[in-house]
């Protein structure tokens, strides 16, 4: 099967299969960065552009070296210091960015829906890097791969998402990915950081950490987003890590085997604990490296074989 | 666009032939395996580089490394086709530095697929010597490539489509020739 969007803007409503191929070709993508020569020529003359209206650290960077290890040319371009401080819309962004003939564009913004509305207004195909509190893509496609590089399968396992669910697009993009595939999801949090909706679309949510542990084959740390907490949703931090931080004790509740995850950055101490952090059932270094290869495994998938029978 | 079936070109003896006189060729052109090493090309090649290994094991009493290359990444025309191409892994378990590598594959024809293995080959490691091995080769070479070691040389026109087919992969081995018809 080949991809058939122009664009990849979340994982709802993508297919299993769909899902399935893009795992199915991170992996050899993720030893060509194992390589000595990082480089492939499959994307020699196409450019990526980066839009980032908010800070990130490895998502930028996985997507520009995901881009460089198949020869596209990247550019960063950082939201600050562009011409969006003068004013310009996010529509004429795009605009200015297709008329300089880009081939896609990765965009991450902190309205929800941004990249949607890109999508329609440029040529270029769109990635979402993370929109608001709505998805990221791309961060659920990584922690699938981590999961089932480990575990062999997604089909069948219970992963509870831990944490600030409300504001997280992580979350989201897992909750849909995980479900498609035929994961048990469950959320924890606060109740004040937990989304109501959740029932609905098939989530057990949980507010008693050792309930929503029992049985787990994987636990997925969201960060606690400290720059969105002014709004009073929990007392204070010391109280949110004692309630909800994740501790070797805690972890006894999973499964022997348990993976741990977390989309990163840490903060150590408040939702995960030192040693869990740095334990070999912890793979947050690895999902940065599985986060290259899955995205050099959409750039391709969205560039490779876009004849005109393959976009709609 | 149909094909139209027009000759069989080699049956399983045929090709089981042809394997051995390459495996010997193999050893002579390189005066035994010292460094040497296989490397089919995805997907039919694979199978026709495990077979000279066999071969060559048969002769020599002692097996040379093997490995498989997938060619997709290394491709000019990715952007071009309608049809995505599926990527499967490169697994060569092995280093290629200093080694005499033979490239295996099943058709030669234009030498695209040849010269993105030549690049895909050295981005793993520096080979003293690339060889190329091919069990067909159809003429109409776009770039300044030649095989090494051919099974048979088949003459054809470019309304012409050559299909080889291994156990391996397709359940039977032959290769026939076939006609394009509008």
């Amino acid at each position: 099967m080949a991809w058939q969007h122009k664009d990849l803007l979340g994982l709802r409503g993508l297919s299993k299969q769909e899902i399935e191929l893009i795992l199915d070709t991170a992996a050899p993508m993720k030893d060509i960065i194992g390589r000595d020569i990082k480089k492939v020529p499959t994307l020699r003359g196409k450019s990526v552009i980066c839009l980032f209206y908010e800070a990130s650290t490895r998502t930028r960077t996985s997507f520009e070296l995901a881009g460089k290890f198949m020869s596209a040319d990247t550019v960063n371009i950082a939201a600050s210091s562009s011409s969006v401080v003068k004013g310009e819309s996010l529509i004429d962004t795009g605009k200015t960015l297709d008329a300089m003939g880009t081939d896609i564009i990765v965009i991450r913004h902190a309205a929800s829906g941004a990249p949607h509305l890109l999508a329609k207004h440029v040529k270029a195909r769109v990635i979402n890097a993370g929109d608001g509190a709505h998805e990221h893509p791309t961060q659920g496609l990584l922690d699938m791969y981590t999961i089932r590089e480990r575990k062999g399968r997604l089909e069948g396992l219970t992963v509870t998402i831990l944490g600030d669910v409300l504001h997280s697009r992580v979350a989201r993009s897992n909750i849909w990915g995980l479900r498609t595939m035929g994961a048990d999801v469950r959320v924890c949090g606060p109740s004040t950081l937990l989304p109501p909706e959740l029932a609905t679309i098939g989530v057990q949510a949980f507010t008693c950490i050792e309930e929503a542990l029992d049985g787990a084959d994987v636990v997925n740390v969201l960060r606690l987003q400290l720059e969105r907490q002014k709004k009073g949703l929990f007392p204070t931090i010391r109280e949110y890590a004692r309630q909800f931080g994740l501790n070797q004790e805690r972890l006894k509740r999973c499964k022997p085997d348990v993976l741990v995850l977390h989309p990163g950055p840490m903060n150590r101490g408040v939702e995960i604990a030192d040693d869990v952090a740095d334990a070999d059932f912890a793979a947050i270094e690895e999902q940065v490296t599985n986060g290259v290869a899955v995205r050099m495994a959409i750039l391709y998938l969205m560039m490779g074989g876009s004849g005109s029978g393959a976009v709609h | 666009m149909k094909l139209l079936d027009k000759a069989l070109l080699m049956d399983d003896d045929a090709i089981r032939r042809a394997i051995t006189r390459i495996a010997h060729e193999i050893l002579e052109k390189n005066e035994g395996i010292e460094n040497l090493a296989l490397v089919g090309i995805r997907r039919r090649g694979v199978p026709l580089a495990k077979r000279l290994q066999e071969k060559i094991q048969e002769i020599e009493g002692s097996t040379v490394p093997f490995g498989a290359l997938d060619i997709t990444l290394y491709r000019d025309d990715l952007t071009t086709l309608d049809v995505q191409p599926v990527i499967h892994k490169t697994e060569v378990p092995f280093s290629l530095n200093g080694k005499k590598v033979v490239l295996v594959d099943d058709v030669l024809y234009t030498g695209r697929t040849v010269r993105a293995a030549l690049d895909a080959l050295i981005d793993i490691g520096r080979p003293q010597v690339i060889q190329l091995a091919v069990l067909i080769d159809r003429g109409h070479k776009e770039l300044p490539i030649r095989a090494d070691y051919v099974g048979k040389n088949v003459p054809t026109s470019k309304r012409e489509v050559i299909s080889v087919r291994v156990m391996e992969v397709d359940g039977e081995d032959g290769v026939s020739i076939q006609d394009m018809v509008d």
